[in-house]
């Protein structure tokens, strides 16, 4: 009785939520998978499989070379200079108030600094596609051009010269990141005995030494886990993407990455079994690239 | 004392350094926010003239234009009721199914364990098409139920596989205790393990409400069609497309300042919670 109890409770509370993940999350990825054999168009009620058709056009695709160019650029570059400008900041908010009484102290107003970088990680990405949209205006009255005007520069295209608009949105991504890697370091930081930061200091080293040989070393985990996340970020750039330059045209396609591409494919274009195959190349992507960073930031932790 | 006495003068540069590096960081980002918020006051004329320019006078009216022409008071109902049943849903189900694959050995627990932190690994896009056509067969294209059972769903693999770790480290005691007096298994887990288990619910619903209120991309493709039930970031989006046209660039301004205030406001409030909530998630 009590064992029939115990498996009547476990079914009724397990029933919603599995029902609603198979129906909402799983089938749509099953069918994407399945989709990616056929040159459905999404109104047809006829389903024709062409097999691995979809991905032998891929591979000839101009568009889908560049759209995977972009995200090979925004991959390495996007979490290189959001993590680099998190680390330098959070070592200044942590450690760079002097070594006054031998122990390393943060800088006066880090709290107040602090909140304020994490800010921008609260706001909606389509909220900042906005006010971006016109700090980035291309003509005199951007709020940037605008500035750059009072130094006597001309205004500059942020969003339209091709060989500038994906690094304009780089710095929007890495705006709105870098509070939240400031946050995850500082915990880091915090976590380090001062020990180390005084007898360093004790024996000579400057702050430049403190952060190269104690504290980078001993965050690489944390690090690793800021990394793996801004890739996925960087997978995700869609929203910025589509707010920023989505209907602006995309100049010569310099913005152009996958999502998007996947997304007017399938909505604007009508061919859904096509840009399911283009969903399902990206998630392979995702897959290795994970797997990738796992491998090669493995090493020995530092046994302390 | 010693090394304070030796570096004097160059610990007192770099200092000065250091906080001139922290200042124009926190600049870059109130910069843009206050910019927002100024032009809100402005007609269109200031907007497009000098962007140091204050305004020339505390104008209110392209508020009262954005909360009825824009329709953002009505994004804005869209949005939290969206996000509260939304969010209600997804700690009310996400939680009883941690704590059943948590707490309760059965034939194929640790298969629905691992089927729903699949879910982690899948990219959105990828779903998306088949997704539209799926809430579509269910007639719940372009109503908020809809909307709110996606996000429900798109939620619980990340709630499931936080609060199941959150639920594995309780002590086992005083469900125990509450069984053996013959409390039923329901009524354990809301009146013990559910307030035991408070720090972990409450990170995961910050977590959980931001995700939610941001969303963009989910309503985009399944609220399409009936402008009446947008939310907030998809009826920003719009205006901005729009204001080209209609040239009320005051009021795009200031819909931007109405839904940034209220985000401000809270985060405000609840800023160590919110980063100790969002750091958490992002570690396990």
């Amino acid at each position: 009785m009590e064992r029939l109890r115990r498996y009547g409770f476990v079914a009724g509370f397990l029933v919603v939520p599995v029902a609603l993940y198979s129906v909402f999350v799983i089938s749509p990825y099953i069918q994407a998978f399945q989709l990616s054999l056929t040159s459905w168009n999404g109104i047809s009620s006829v389903v024709r499989y062409v097999g691995l058709g979809n991905f032998g056009r891929l591979f000839e695709d101009e568009v889908f070379w560049r759209a995977l160019r972009n995200h090979g650029i925004l991959l390495l570059v996007l979490p290189i200079v959001t993590i680099v400008i998190a680390l330098f900041l959070s070592f200044l908010l942590n450690l760079g108030g002097g070594t006054r009484g031998a122990g390393m102290k943060g800088v006066w107003g880090s709290k107040f600094y602090r909140v304020v970088y994490f800010f921008p990680q609260v706001l909606a990405v389509a909220v900042v596609g906005v006010l971006f949209q016109a700090v980035y205006r291309p003509d005199a009255d951007g709020v940037l051009n605008g500035v750059l005007a009072r130094v006597g520069v001309d205004p500059v295209g942020w969003l339209t010269e091709p060989g500038l608009a994906l690094w304009s949105i780089i710095a929007v991504m890495v705006w709105q990141a870098v509070g939240f890697y400031v946050v995850l370091f500082s915990a880091g930081m915090a976590a380090i005995s001062r020990d180390y930061f005084e007898a360093a200091a004790l024996d000579g080293a400057g702050r430049v030494r403190l952060f190269f040989s104690i504290t980078l070393p001993l965050l690489r985990d944390t690090v690793q886990v800021g990394w793996i996340y801004l890739g996925i970020a960087a997978f995700d750039g869609f929203a910025l993407i589509l707010v920023l330059a989505g209907d602006k045209g995309e100049p010569d396609g310099a913005t152009t990455i996958l999502p998007i591409t996947i997304y007017k494919t399938a909505f604007a274009f009508n061919k859904v079994g096509y840009a399911s195959a283009m969903g399902v190349a990206l998630f392979f992507l995702t897959v290795t690239f994970a797997v990738l960073t796992l491998r090669t930031t493995r090493r020995e932790r530092v046994e302390l | 004392m010693t090394a304070r006495g030796m570096g004097g003068p160059r610990l007192g540069v770099l200092n000065a350094l250091s906080h001139v590096a922290l200042a124009v960081w926190a600049l870059l980002i109130i910069a843009p926010l206050a910019w927002t918020f100024l032009a809100s006051f402005k007609t269109n004329t200031e907007i497009f003239g000098d962007p140091l320019q204050l305004p020339g006078a505390l104008r209110l009216d392209s508020w009262g234009r954005a909360w009825d022409k824009a329709h953002i008071g009505q994004y804005m109902l869209n949005t939290v009721v969206v996000v509260f049943f939304g969010t209600a849903g997804t700690m009310l189900f996400g939680s009883m199914a941690a704590y059943v694959l948590a707490r309760y050995r059965f034939i194929g627990n640790k298969l629905i364990y691992y089927y729903f932190v699949a879910g982690l690994a899948f990219p959105v896009f990828l779903a998306l098409g088949p997704l539209f056509f799926v809430v579509k067969q269910f007639g719940l294209l372009n109503s908020h139920i809809g909307l709110v059972l996606v996000y429900i769903a798109y939620s619980l693999p990340f709630t499931v596989f936080f609060l199941a770790a959150f639920f594995r480290t309780l002590p086992d005691a005083v469900a125990e205790a509450a069984l053996i007096d013959g409390a039923s298994h329901t009524r354990t887990f809301f009146q013990i393990m559910v307030p035991m288990a408070k720090p972990g619910l409450i990170s995961i619903t910050i977590f959980n409400v931001l995700g939610q209120w941001n969303q963009y991309l989910l309503p985009l493709v399944l609220l399409a069609g009936d402008p009446d039930k947008w939310v907030l970031t998809q009826g920003i989006a719009a205006i901005s497309t729009l204001a080209g046209y209609e040239a009320d660039w005051p009021a795009l301004f200031a819909a931007l300042s109405m839904t940034i205030l209220p985000v401000m406001i809270v985060y405000i409030i609840f800023q160590r919670q919110i980063q100790s909530g969002l750091g958490t998630g992002a570690l396990k």
